[in-house]
């Protein structure tokens, strides 16, 4: 069993066993706490440049299967997990998670007290740390963790987009016969423009199964060449990394706002925030876990959501009369989604495309075709 | 939505007496529901028959009713009480059907009171399996494919459809009673004319198998404005086919992705929206098949179940509190959440440990039971185990269960893997342990199991570890290998087993080797949030959250799981310690393993590990709190065994010295003790070979009482009429106590048995707070005997003697705190069977008769009250607390559950749970237990009379009684001539043995509603007997087996013939007993 070692930048050495690649990564370490779906963790692009705790103590028990990607590789820097388990057990399982991420050069550490890990982050504030697999000089790693750069004011969107525009059009299908599903809307397609930031393959599943033709554009696209595509909505997608660098991306949406109705996810709200005049702010260790309770303040009901974001839109920046906060998270009180009040926009903090997570909120898919089949009807 | 102001007063409806399939998890979840809806100013009326609950103490409700759970007793505390509405969904099964019962019959509408928790209709959708097939067809989710059958000629026709095996269920009952797997049409025919028999509207349904397929269960709540959460996913680690009560379960669910888990999570939510559960917690139950992932959903509850209390303990979250503060207009967002504060309840916990469960059974208090599971529940109880990985848990769980055998000690019979492998029973985890002991391979077990592969492979990695450490010694190993060990779930007995050393050399090096114990938090949020609840469980990881204070504090070891003749009477007495605890300033500590206790409530004590209790997990915890005080007496024998280890490891014990706990089971020094009290006892001696107890018993004389040293329950106690029993008994019972003699008594036929409690402070002060006169005579286990409070035949003379045996063996013993003796009364002389310097099982029932909280009385006196501090002097002076009423507490026994057992009473306890009746008068008192005990007695119909030649003139005396009562009465021959010859007409039948029509074929057809049936001789029963009660007790009739039991239900049916249907609530009738004091 090889060796492996986790050094944060204060100093601390966690050692535990290493699974995965043999290598070694760095990055900013937080944790999640779901306790399914730990194969969409590892290919949710939002992750890139993070080292992922998982405060789940068994990691592997279904193995890994391509259904499950939600991109076309794993973006985790590393994992830490308490318990690794190299035999899966599932029906749906390809391959081990272990073979899923050593073929993908993924390092991992098990056998850690991920609890323990978790408070100092917790209390702390995250941290940035290297995984090592294999033997190592802790003191090394320490000093390395403090080498790298701080995730404050890294642009790590653009990295992760795709370099090319491309099309989507497949629906989200049942993960078994007895699932039960909505079937997918089968009218004429309506045309929508996603910025990819580091968008999740769900997203797009969602909005083809309610009845959306995408076209994934890379994250440098300017607001002219997404009107010359003439959308019928745009969708502002997830994405890793802190929103404020993405200063051009503000600009073209402002650009967009009150010509297509416009919805965006996590650092798509954040980036619509911007381009409102807000600012954001980072958390001290964030919200990513699948069991968030967000008030929607339009509704006042209660949704259990999938979280995923280290940086928030602070809502006093965005006090004017034009913005309406219609999200609100209840554990902390932060910004959970907006809207305009006098265009077609709005957006959440959270994953209603879930990917992992609770159902709850696939109503937001829904209410963007609805602004979609408005607005088409307005332009009549 | 806030609370609701319309709603003042509300009755909630308990869950009667401990019986399989429904236990102590409803008292805690009623006490919880109890204590929110008071906490929120609500009046709250409770009924419930069981005295033994915390539920049913006079503090957690403004009136409690301790009542039979009958329409006419809960119509009558309506009427009285007027509530504005009744929650149904807290008092399991019992509660529900009453709750259903009551709104059928009319009486909620008449007294305007509103069901609030789940409604009719929804009750109905779930609990009819057409309503419910048919609703759950509506949103899109498979049911096996069943169909009701409401005969057996219908039944074999749909096994045409559906093939063997085939599940049957019928509607209706409590813990799967009655129901089974048939492999073919014999078995088919067998379950199903039970079933038919139990189910109340005579239904049963057939379904089809999905036998080995993975089953899980969804913990639910959802709040009047439709928020809704799922609380906790449970794995069962036997795949369908065994009732999930008797499975070893596991939560959250292991082997599902997430789009598997969110599927079910979905239909979860539809399935809660489709029945109309509008507010609390519900439980939804599925099967997935592990080849396709084709899923179905097998049943759902409308109300909190066993898997919500062990949900409520596995994730912090208090299911049945929260379930009543949404019953009374409260949104899941309003309530905070206990152990975060800063978040609100409306979120689904995640958990960073693994949590599993195991059943604990006891097939050995039931011979001629097959001890086989499947649908049927038939454990009596559970233990919970954290760990920070699915091994530990394991490891933990599996110590907790006190089997009497440490792991890999168990005697286990290679020849038969295969077969325990493959039929589910008590013994499948060890064997498949076994199993990789001798080279099975995963695959290999899976395919006998039909075991999620993934648990089979972490059980294979703990013992292949177990194996790997066995070779090395104390010496050799290393830090890192003890660690993973430790880490594993290992525990230091198995360990030492291997290096055969002492588990103490174990302790001491991993001590020496820096590798304590440490502590972690259960924080419903994976350690997202701080935790303000110290509620935890042991680990080995790199840090401790334990966190202890500075306070005086003090430890108690609670009982561990539910068993019979131990079971929630103690963690009754506990938790009661912990209550005092706290009234006296002192830190409480509660230790215990137990998910379905209040004991294991994190709101109960200050502090709460939810550990094994053994000597390993104690002395961790004893290491980091270090206590000023460790409370044994209150647990039963689980913590008994661990006073004089704790006490040698230098664990402050307070209360009655464990040496002298210890002199009362030593038979020799108690000998000696009462020698030189003048007190008498039944003749007796020891024996460790089976030719020293013949000839012991010989000199004593027949018949003899045989049993082993330190049992709770009457474990292995027999009453051996001559040599020959005495031999057998030997024979089986060396196995249960190697080291320990066998101790013999002369049995005393006829004697009457009293149970003594008292209370004894450091002075020598002796304060007796109930006589408990019991109705069965001498010979039947105590707990399984039915009792009166105050006595009715003990003369005053008789009386003071026990009296006085009770002060004199208190101060003997240097009792700090809770004494109970035992007597036997035979002509005037006085024996004493039993002392135990520790709580009893009678506990809570005096403690509810008298309105003295005795456990709080005793802990005060352990910390070095005096009795003085509670009584006044004229209490002292009179020095037995009064009552003012009758109050008669009747054991509930579980032969439903195991066909072909025969219900005759004896000295080993069978009983699960107990009632208490209350009266103006002993036979109103008695015919309510009766009542309450599910066994009625008739106030109309036919008694049957067979008794032996002993009986027979009190029988003939019993026979005008019921005559004059209007009762009919038939008997055989023999019984029926000496009826005739009193002049009281009576029918004559045939034995069983002689030909018919015998009482079997009245039993069947209807025709008789009592039996009064004593064993023709002590030695064995015979078959005809058997058949006889065995037949009673399928067809439900109360069979009455002594003599003193006859009599007392005469008296009853006086009552019942006499008296009104009146209530009293312990709160007048203890308020009405003060006013008369003074």
């Amino acid at each position: 069993m090889k060796k492996a070692f986790l050094a944060l930048e204060d100093g601390t050495i966690f050692e535990g066993t290493g699974f995965g690649a043999p290598v070694e990564r760095s990055g900013e370490v937080v944790f999640n706490t779901s306790m399914t779906g730990y194969q969409e963790i590892f290919t949710d692009p939002s992750y890139a440049g993070q080292i992922v705790v998982l405060t789940y103590p068994q990691i592997g028990n279904y193995g890994a299967s391509e259904a499950d990607n939600e991109s076309s590789k794993p973006f985790i820097e590393g994992l830490i997990v308490r318990e690794f388990s190299p035999a899966p057990s599932s029906w749906r399982s390809d391959e081990s998670a272990d073979e899923f991420l050593r073929r993908n050069g993924i390092p991992g550490a098990a056998a850690i007290d991920t609890r323990g890990l978790v408070r100092k982050l917790r209390s702390q504030g995250v941290m940035r740390g290297v995984l090592h697999v294999g033997d190592a000089d802790p003191a090394q790693l320490v000093e390395k963790a403090r080498a790298i750069p701080s995730m404050a004011g890294l642009d790590l969107a653009t990295g992760v987009s795709t370099k090319s525009i491309y099309e989507w059009s497949e629906a989200v299908s049942r993960c078994s016969p007895s699932e039960v599903m909505r079937e997918k809307t089968e009218t004429q397609p309506h045309r929508v423009v996603a910025f990819d930031y580091g968008i999740k393959r769900n997203i797009l599943r969602r909005l083809a199964h309610v009845g959306c033709h995408v076209t994934v554009v890379p994250a440098g696209t300017s607001a002219e060449d997404v009107l010359a595509l003439k959308p019928d909505g745009v969708f502002l997608s997830n994405g890793p990394g802190d929103p404020e660098p993405l200063e051009y991306q503000a600009a073209q949406i402002r650009k967009l706002v009150g010509k297509t109705p416009i919805f965006g996810i996590c650092l798509g709200q954040q980036v619509l925030g911007l381009a409102f005049g807000g600012k954001t702010y980072k958390l001290k260790f964030g919200h990513r876990g699948g069991n968030h309770p967000v008030l929607n303040q339009l509704t006042n009901k209660v949704e259990i959501t999938a979280q995923n974001h280290g940086f928030c839109v602070d809502p006093d920046s965005l006090r004017s009369s034009d913005i309406e906060l219609t999200h609100i998270n209840l554990n902390d009180q932060t910004l959970e989604g907006f809207r305009h009040r006098n265009y077609s926009v709005f957006s959440v903090q959270y994953h209603p495309e879930a990917a992992p997570g609770p159902h709850d909120s696939q109503y937001l898919f829904d209410d963007f075709v609805k602004r979609i089949e408005d607005a088409k009807a307005g332009a009549k | 939505m806030p609370r609701r102001n319309d709603l003042k007063r509300i009755l909630i409806v308990g869950s009667g007496p401990i019986i399989i399939g429904q236990a102590c998890e409803f008292d805690y979840s009623g006490a919880q529901a109890c204590k929110a809806l008071k906490a929120d100013g609500f009046e709250v009326i409770l009924i419930n028959s069981n005295p033994a609950t915390i539920m049913t103490d006079p503090e957690l409700a403004d009136r409690t009713y301790i009542e039979p759970l009958s329409v006419e007793f809960a119509a009558e505390v309506i009427r009285k009480e007027r509530p504005d509405a009744l929650l149904s969904t807290v008092g399991g099964q019992t509660g529900l059907n009453l709750s259903v019962a009551l709104a059928e019959a009319g009486i909620l509408d008449k007294y305007g009171v509103e069901l609030i928790g789940a409604k009719i209709d929804a009750i109905k959708k779930a609990e009819d399996r057409l309503l419910f097939k048919d609703a759950m067809r509506k949103i899109g989710l498979a049911l096996p494919q069943s169909q009701l059958i409401k005969s057996v000629d219908k039944g074999v026709e749909f096994t045409n459809k559906i093939g063997y095996p085939c599940i049957l269920r019928p509607s209706f009952t409590m813990g799967g009673t009655g129901g089974g797997i048939a492999y073919n049409r014999e078995e088919l025919e067998d379950i199903l004319e039970r079933g038919l028999d139990l189910s109340p509207v005579h239904e049963v349904l057939m379904e089809e198998s999905v036998l080995g397929w993975k089953e899980y269960e969804m913990e639910v709540m959802r709040d009047l404005a439709d928020n809704a959460i799922i609380v906790c996913s449970i794995e069962n680690f036997d795949p369908m086919g065994v009732h999930t009560g008797d499975s070893i379960t596991v939560a959250p669910a292991q082997t599902l992705t997430d789009r598997e888990y969110q599927m079910m999570r979905d239909a979860s939510l539809a399935c809660l929206r489709e029945i109309g559960v509008d507010t609390g917690g519900s439980n939804v139950q599925f099967a997935i098949n592990p080849k396709d992932g084709r899923m179905v959903i097998v049943e759902m509850n409308p109300r909190v179940s066993r898997s919500s209390a062990l949900a409520s303990k596995a994730t912090g979250f208090p299911i049945a509190k929260i379930a009543a503060k949404l019953a009374v207009g409260y949104r899941l967002d309003e309530i905070r959440n206990d152990i975060t504060r800063l978040t609100p309840a409306c979120f689904e916990p995640t958990i960073d440990y693994v949590v599993v469960k195991i059943p604990r059974w006891q097939f050995e208090k039931f011979p001629g039971a097959e001890p086989v599971l499947n649908t049927q529940m038939k454990s009596v109880g559970e233990v919970m185990a954290i760990g920070r990985t699915f091994k530990q848990a394991l490891g933990k769980g599996m110590r907790s269960l006190e089997t009497g055998r440490a792991s890999g000690s168990t005697i286990l019979d290679p020849d038969l893997i295969q077969a325990r492998l493959i039929t589910p029973n008590p013994d499948r985890l060890p064997y498949i342990r076994f199993a990789y002991e001798r080279g099975y391979s995963i695959e290999t077990v899976h395919e006998l199991t039909s075991i999620d592969p993934w648990f089979l492979g972490q059980v294979k990695e703990q013992v292949d570890y177990e194996i790997e450490m066995s070779a090395k010694t104390l010496d050799s190993v290393t830090k890192d290998e003890l660690r993973k060990a430790k880490r594993d779930g290992i525990s230091d007995s198995r360990l030492a087993r291997g290096w055969n050393v002492d588990p103490l050399d174990v302790r001491a090096k991993r001590k020496e080797m820096g590798l304590a114990a440490v502590f972690n938090r259960v924080d419903t949020c994976a350690a997202e949030f701080e935790s303000f609840t110290p509620y935890m469980y042991s680990s080995y990881e790199s840090e401790c959250e334990a966190n202890p204070t500075d306070r005086k504090k003090v430890m108690i070891l609670g009982s561990g799981p539910n068993r019979i003749g131990q079971g929630i009477e103690f963690d009754y007495c506990c938790c009661h310690a912990s209550f005092a605890l706290q009234e006296f300033g002192v830190e409480s500590i509660m230790v215990n393993c137990n998910p379905e206790t209040v004991s294991t409530d994190y709101d109960t004590s200050d502090r709460l590990y939810f550990e094994p209790l053994t000597l390993e997990e104690v002395l961790n915890i004893y290491d980091t709190e270090k206590p000023d005080g460790v409370i044994v007496q209150f647990g039963g024998q689980t913590p008994l065994t661990l006073a004089l280890p704790l006490k040698a490891a230098g664990v402050p014990i307070i209360g009655t010295d464990p040496e002298n706990i210890d002199l009362a089971e030593d038979r020799k020094r108690f000998g000696a003790l009462l020698d030189e009290l003048k007190i008498p006892s039944p003749a007796n001696g020891t024996a460790t070979s089976v030719g020293t107890a013949c000839s012991v018993a010989r000199a004593l004389g027949f018949p003899v009482l045989l049993r082993p040293s330190y049992v709770l329950g009457g474990r292995a106690m027999v009453i051996a009429y001559d040599e020959e029993m005495v031999r057998r008994y030997m024979q089986e019972a060396v196995i249960f106590s190697q080291e320990r003699p066998v101790l013999i008594d002369r049995f005393l036929e006829d004697a009457t048995e009293v149970d003594v409690d008292a209370l004894c402070d450091t002075d020598g002060n002796v304060l007796i707070s109930g006589i408990m006169e019991h109705i069965e005579e001498a010979g039947v286990h105590s707990g399984d005997s039915s009792c009166v409070l105050p006595s009715t035949s003990l003369s005053q003379e008789v009386l003071s003697t026990i009296k006085d045996y009770t002060k004199k063996l208190a101060r003997a013993l240097n009792v700090i705190g809770l004494m109970n003796a035992q007597y036997a009364i035979k002509g005037s002389t006085v024996y004493v069977l039993e002392v135990n310097p520790r709580a009893s099982r009678t506990v809570p029932y005096v403690s509810k008769a008298t309105g003295v909280a005795l456990p709080k009385i005793a802990v005060g006196l352990m910390l070095g009250k005096k009795l003085t501090e509670f009584m006044t002097a004229e209490q002292l002076e009179i020095g037995v607390l009064p009552v003012s009423k009758f109050f008669v507490k009747s054991p509930v026994f579980p032969f439903n559950k195991f066909p072909g057992v025969d219900p005759s009473l004896g000295p080993e306890m069978r009983s699960t749970g107990e009632v208490m009746g209350v009266g103006e008068n002993f036979g109103e008192a008695f015919a309510k237990a009766q009542l309450g005990a599910g066994t009625p007695v008739p106030d109309q119909g036919t008694v049957f009379i067979s008794v032996n030649d002993r009986d027979k003139p009190v029988a003939v005396e019993l026979a005008k009684r019921f005559h004059e009562l209007g009762l009919k009465l038939t008997a055989t021959r023999g019984t029926a001539t000496l009826i005739e010859a009193a002049g009281v007409p009576c029918k004559r039948i045939f034995k069983v043995n002689e030909g018919r029509p015998n009482a079997v074929d009245l039993l069947k057809a209807g025709n008789l509603q009592l039996i009064i049936y004593t064993s023709t001789s002590g030695a064995h029963s015979f078959s005809d007997e058997k058949t006889i009660r065995r037949s009673a007790v399928l067809y439900r009739v109360p069979c009455i087996t002594t003599i003193s039991g006859a009599k007392a239900a005469v008296e009853a049916i006086a009552s019942r013939r006499r008296d009104p249907i009146r209530v009293w609530s312990l709160q007048e009738i203890h308020a009405a007993a003060q006013t008369a004091a003074k």
